[in-house]
């Protein structure tokens, strides 16, 4: 039975439909990515997975159980198991990096500041910013506060981490910093849904890979049967392009 | 020449100066208790406007009537509204008191636009990040939001007030003896205009400058002062 399974989730926003029949099986420990072309419907997965956006059908199961994500109490809990990672970062302008990191697990958690604390100094080593623990957002670089991002989300404890294309944001030179820091936690374990244009890393992380258009998933399977052997005409198309660019 | 002097002479009786003042601290008072309870009232409004969910959908709705009904009506006709509402209530309520309810009134709903605006130019991803980390409403505002906004609040909430130390004249109209009135008082016991409104004048640039130049200070030092 996989851990988190989608079955033809669909979503609409201001009248428009963004997914339109989205299925998914994801293991524990396994990192599955969505890659498509833009529009496709992956970073709205994302959204209805943490609840910023409610599904209009479809059916989310969690560890075998049914997710009634349209109930307050239900999304909670969702949001308790699932961290996402934002394309913008999203972190809090008006605190420190160490604040940004803290701040979720102290008042929403409600666990010790002691424990609060040393987690978030650890996590901030581990993604090599031991040394801006103090600096706000608007002090570090676009790679830095993404990594600042990654070790807020981690410091929730999750047990699914959500990134959405957490390196389109970032200056080439600055991808790889984020990208290794990735790379660790996916050696470590971490159960992910990594949406992604970097097509490389995908590659490299990924147990699974899902192509989408259109809001639906086209193709799913592991990247090698994704990437040099696509069974859709869709999927080949984009593989296509992609490699001869 | 001299007779103007000789009439400032006159004017400049111990019972005219505490009449003066006095009407000038009822200006300043009503304007400062209104803005007051407005800013505190308008603020619930705006985070009301922000609650979701089908329970307070009544509330929220009557929230934007309220807000967008009370900032197209003249405050002389609120007062007016507040004054009736008071009598066909049968209520004995001081008139300092109902003026003061008709600005806590405007000021609720001007203000609350105001903070809206301000909870507004705090960027839509940071409250994202909150909800997805389960903050409360409370929470999202106390930790992230307010702390934020507070520098696209208050110049305009600020000015609001300078404005309504002006506006505030108009309670006159329904009998409170604040400075638009003193003046009035002064012209009809003979005391020429030039003295009676001359003095009013004086006094409402006594009240007001020092606050503006307050509040240009407060304005620069957010300006100068970092997002944190």
């Amino acid at each position: 039975m996989p851990y988190l399974e989608l079955t033809d989730l669909s979503a609409a926003y201001g009248g428009k439909t963004v997914l339109a029949g989205v299925s998914l099986a994801l293991e524990r420990g396994e990192i599955a990515s969505l890659i498509g072309p833009s529009g496709s419907g992956k970073s709205t997965l994302l959204r209805v997975l943490v609840g910023l956006l409610t599904p209009s059908a479809g059916c989310i199961r969690l560890d075998g159980k049914a997710v009634d994500i349209a109930h307050a109490g239900t999304v909670r809990e969702l949001r308790n198991r699932f961290a996402i990672v934002f394309q913008q970062y999203n972190l809090f302008q008006n605190m420190t990096a160490l604040r940004n990191v803290m701040i979720a697990p102290l008042k929403v958690k409600r666990w010790p500041r002691e424990d609060c604390e040393r987690d978030a100094r650890r996590l901030l080593a581990q993604v090599g910013l031991g040394d801006k623990l103090h600096a706000y957002p608007d002090q570090l670089s676009g790679g830095q506060q993404q990594r600042v991002a990654l070790a807020r989300a981690l410091a929730l404890r999750p047990e699914v981490l959500l990134l959405d294309e957490v390196t389109s944001a970032l200056d080439p030179e600055l991808v790889t910093e984020v990208l290794d820091a990735i790379r660790v936690l996916a050696a470590d374990g971490m159960t992910m849904l990594v949406v992604s244009h970097e097509m490389g890393f995908v590659r490299e992380v990924s147990s699974q890979v899902v192509f989408m258009a259109d809001g639906r998933s086209i193709e799913a399977g592991p990247p090698a049967q994704i990437f040099d052997a696509p069974s859709t005409q869709r999927a080949r198309d984009f593989v296509g392009k992609i490699i001869r660019h | 020449m001299i007779r103007l002097f000789h009439e400032i002479v006159a004017f400049a009786t111990w019972y005219n100066a505490v009449f003066l003042v006095e009407a000038g601290a009822r200006t300043l008072l009503l304007s400062a208790s209104g803005c007051l309870c407005g800013f505190l009232l308008g603020f619930l409004l705006a985070v009301l406007r922000h609650t979701v969910g089908r329970t307070l959908l009544p509330l929220r709705i009557l929230g934007v009537l309220y807000t967008e009904v009370f900032r197209r009506i003249p405050f002389l006709v609120t007062l007016f509204l507040v004054f009736y509402a008071f009598q066909a209530l049968n209520m004995d309520v001081p008139l300092f008191w109902i003026a003061v309810v008709s600005t806590c009134v405007i000021g609720t709903a001007y203000l609350s636009e105001v903070v809206r605006a301000g909870f507004a130019a705090v960027p839509r991803a940071e409250w994202d990040a909150a909800t997805t980390m389960n903050f409360s409403l409370f929470q999202t505002l106390h930790h992230v939001v307010v702390p934020q906004a507070w520098r696209t609040i208050v110049p305009p909430a600020f000015a609001f007030f300078l404005s309504f130390i002006k506006d505030s004249a108009l309670a006159s109209q329904i009998g409170v003896v604040e400075l638009a009135y003193a003046g009035k008082v002064f012209n009809n016991r003979g005391l020429p205009p030039s003295i009676a409104f001359g003095s009013v004048l004086l006094a409402y640039f006594v009240i007001s400058y020092p606050l503006a130049k307050a509040g240009a200070r407060v304005e620069g030092r957010l300006a100068l002062s970092r997002a944190h």
